[in-house]
C-alpha cells in the first residue's frame, strides 16, 4: 500500500509505456453502441492489489468501462469496441481468449446481491461445480474460506443448508462476494456494491472491500463520493465517455486538478 | 446557488467580520499605547468580548459546515484555513487587549523621543499595509496579494530586533525611564506578533486558494 501511495502520479498517466507492473491496462480504448460513441479514447493503468473507484454522473461511461474487463458488454447489441485491455500482459479482446477462463479471473459484484434460489452453501459452491470440480472436501474448503474472507462465515456457519434468500440484504450481498471469492479471481469489479444497502450493511462490505485489497485488484463504480474517497487509492472521473482525470483519490478529493473534476466532487454539477 | 455555496459565503463573510474588527482593534490599541488615552485603551479591553464571541460563532459554524456537508478539494480546503484564519485573528484581538492594558498599568505617555527612536510609526504603517493585503487577499482570493504579506513581516522583524538595543543603548543614559523603556519592548513584542500572525493567516488564504502547504517552509 505504501509503496503505491509513494509512486509517482505520472506513472498513471497514460503516455506511460505497457509495462508488466500493471495488472491492467487500457490503451485509447473507444466504445460504441450503434452510432453512439459511450467512450472516448481511455488509456489507464491500474496497479495490482489496489482499489480504483471510477465516478461520474449517470451516463458518463464508467459502467460501460468497468464491464469491458470481463467481456461482458459483448452481449449488448451493436456494441463494438476498439483499442487494447491487457490483464497481465494479455489481450483479453483476442479472439481466442477463453471467455470462462477470464471471467473466473475477473469476479463481478453487482448492484443488487442476486443470489440463486439455492442454499448459502450450494451460492458460494455453484462456480467451483461449473468448473467441474468434484472434490467434495476441496469444495467443502473452498466454500469455508470464501465466507471466511467475505466477513459471513461466523453469521452463516450453522445454516449452510438455508436458503440464500432468507438473508438480509447485506448479508445477500456479502455471500455474492463470497460466490465470487470461491473461484479464486485475481479482480473483482463492483457496479455500485453498496447503493441498495442501510448505512450498517454498508460499511461492512466497504470494511470487506478494504481486507481485501490485500489479495485483490478491485475497481469499484461509485455513485457515492464519500465511499470513493473513503475506500479507495485511485479514482477516475468519467464525463461523458471520456476519462477527465486520473490520480491518486487524496488528490483527487483535496486539490484536483481539472475544474470539471472540481466541480463534479463538489456536487456544483452531476 | 446551490446550499454549499450560500453557506460558504456566509461564513466568508463570518471571516471578513472577524478580519475588520480585530483590524479596528489593533488600529485603536496603537492610538491609545503611543498617545496614552487610556478612553480608546478601555474600548479595546470591552470590545475583546465580542472578538472571543465572533471566534466561537465562526468555529461552531465551520464545524457544522464540515459536519452536515462533507466538503472536499476547495470546499474542504476553505473550511480548514477558515479555522486557521479565525484562530490567529482571535490571537491578534489579545495582542490588542494586552497592549491596551500595558497602556493603562504604564498610566503615562511615552515620551515623543522613545516613540520616534524606536519606530513605532514604521511597524504600525507596515502592519496596516499588511492588514490591507490580507483583507484584500481574502476577500478577492487573491495569492498574489497574499504573498506580498511575507516580505512586510521581514520589516516588522527588523524594526522589533533593532529596538532591543536602542533600550539597552538609552536606558543607562535616561535610567529614570526604565519603566518605560521596558513597556515599550513589551509593546513592541506584541505588534510584532501581529505581523508574525498576519503571516500566518496569509498562509492559510494561500492553502485555501492554491493548496500549497507554506508553514514551515524556508525560502531556499
Amino acid at each position: 500500500m505504501t509503496e503505491i501511495m509513494t509512486e509517482k502520479t505520472e506513472d498513471l498517466k497514460i503516455e506511460a509505456p505497457i509495462v508488466e507492473k500493471y495488472k491492467l491496462q487500457t490503451r485509447d480504448v473507444n466504445v460504441y453502441y450503434g452510432d453512439f460513441q459511450a467512450i472516448k479514447d481511455v488509456s489507464m493503468n491500474i496497479k495490482p492489489r489496489s482499489i480504483t473507484a471510477f465516478i461520474g454522473p449517470s451516463g458518463c461511461g464508467k459502467s460501460t468501462f468497468l464491464r469491458l474487463f470481463n467481456r461482458m458488454n459483448d452481449y449488448i447489441e451493436d456494441f463494438k469496441m476498439e483499442g487494447k485491455i491487457k490483464i497481465d500482459d494479455n489481450n483479453i479482446y483476442k479472439n481466442k481468449i477463453q471467455l470462462e477462463q477470464l471471467r473466473k479471473d475477473v469476479g463481478m459484484v453487482f448492484q443488487k446481491p442476486n443470489p440463486f434460489p439455492k442454499s448459502i452453501f450450494e451460492n458460494v459452491a455453484y462456480g467451483l461445480k461449473i468448473q467441474g470440480i468434484k472434490d467434495k472436501k476441496l469444495i467443502a474448503d473452498r466454500v469455508e474460506k470464501a465466507l471466511v474472507q467475505a466477513d459471513l462465515w461466523n453469521e452463516v456457519k450453522d445454516n449452510l443448508n438455508k436458503s440464500a434468500l432468507t438473508l438480509s440484504g447485506g448479508q445477500q450481498q456479502r455471500l455474492c462476494i463470497a460466490r465470487t471469492l470461491a473461484v479464486e479471481p485475481s479482480i473483482i469489479l463492483m457496479d455500485e456494491p453498496t447503493s441498495a444497502l442501510d448505512p450498517i450493511s454498508t460499511a461492512k462490505i466497504e470494511e470487506l472491500i478494504h481486507h481485501l485489497k490485500k489479495d485483490y485488484t478491485i475497481i469499484i463504480v461509485t455513485h457515492n463520493m464519500q465511499q470513493a474517497s473513503r475506500i479507495s487509492d485511485y479514482t477516475a472521473f468519467f464525463y461523458m465517455g471520456e476519462l477527465i482525470e486520473f490520480d491518486k483519490t487524496k488528490k483527487i478529493f483535496t486539490n484536483p486538478e481539472k475544474k470539471r473534476t472540481e466541480n463534479y466532487i463538489t456536487g456544483r454539477f452531476g | 446557488m446551490i446550499n454549499i455555496e450560500e453557506q460558504r459565503a456566509v461564513l466568508s463573510k463570518s471571516g471578513e467580520e472577524m478580519l475588520n474588527l480585530v483590524h479596528k482593534q489593533v488600529q485603536l490599541a496603537y492610538e491609545a499605547f503611543t498617545s496614552f488615552d487610556t478612553d480608546l485603551a478601555e474600548e479595546v479591553i470591552l470590545k475583546e468580548k465580542r472578538v472571543n464571541s465572533l471566534d466561537i460563532r465562526i468555529e461552531k459554524d465551520a464545524d457544522q459546515f464540515i459536519a452536515l456537508n462533507c466538503p472536499v478539494a476547495i470546499d474542504l480546503r476553505f473550511a480548514l484555513a477558515l479555522l486557521k484564519i479565525n484562530y490567529n485573528l482571535e490571537r491578534i484581538g489579545d495582542q490588542a487587549f494586552d497592549i491596551a492594558n500595558h497602556t493603562i498599568d504604564l498610566n503615562q505617555k511615552l515620551v515623543p523621543e522613545l516613540v520616534e527612536r524606536m519606530q513605532f510609526n514604521l511597524m504600525f504603517e507596515t502592519l496596516e499595509s499588511m492588514f490591507k493585503d490580507v483583507i484584500t487577499a481574502y476577500t478577492e482570493e487573491n495569492l498574489k496579494v497574499a504573498r506580498k504579506v511575507f516580505k512586510k513581516d521581514k520589516i516588522i522583524n527588523k524594526i522589533n530586533e533593532k529596538a532591543f538595543d536602542i533600550v539597552a543603548e538609552d536606558a543607562v543614559k535616561n535610567p529614570e525611564l526604565i519603566r518605560q523603556y521596558l513597556m515599550a519592548l513589551v509593546v513592541m513584542k506584541k505588534f510584532e506578533k501581529v505581523g508574525d500572525l498576519l503571516k500566518n493567516i496569509s498562509e492559510s488564504i494561500i492553502y485555501f486558494i492554491d493548496a500549497e502547504i507554506l508553514k514551515h517552509k524556508k525560502k531556499k
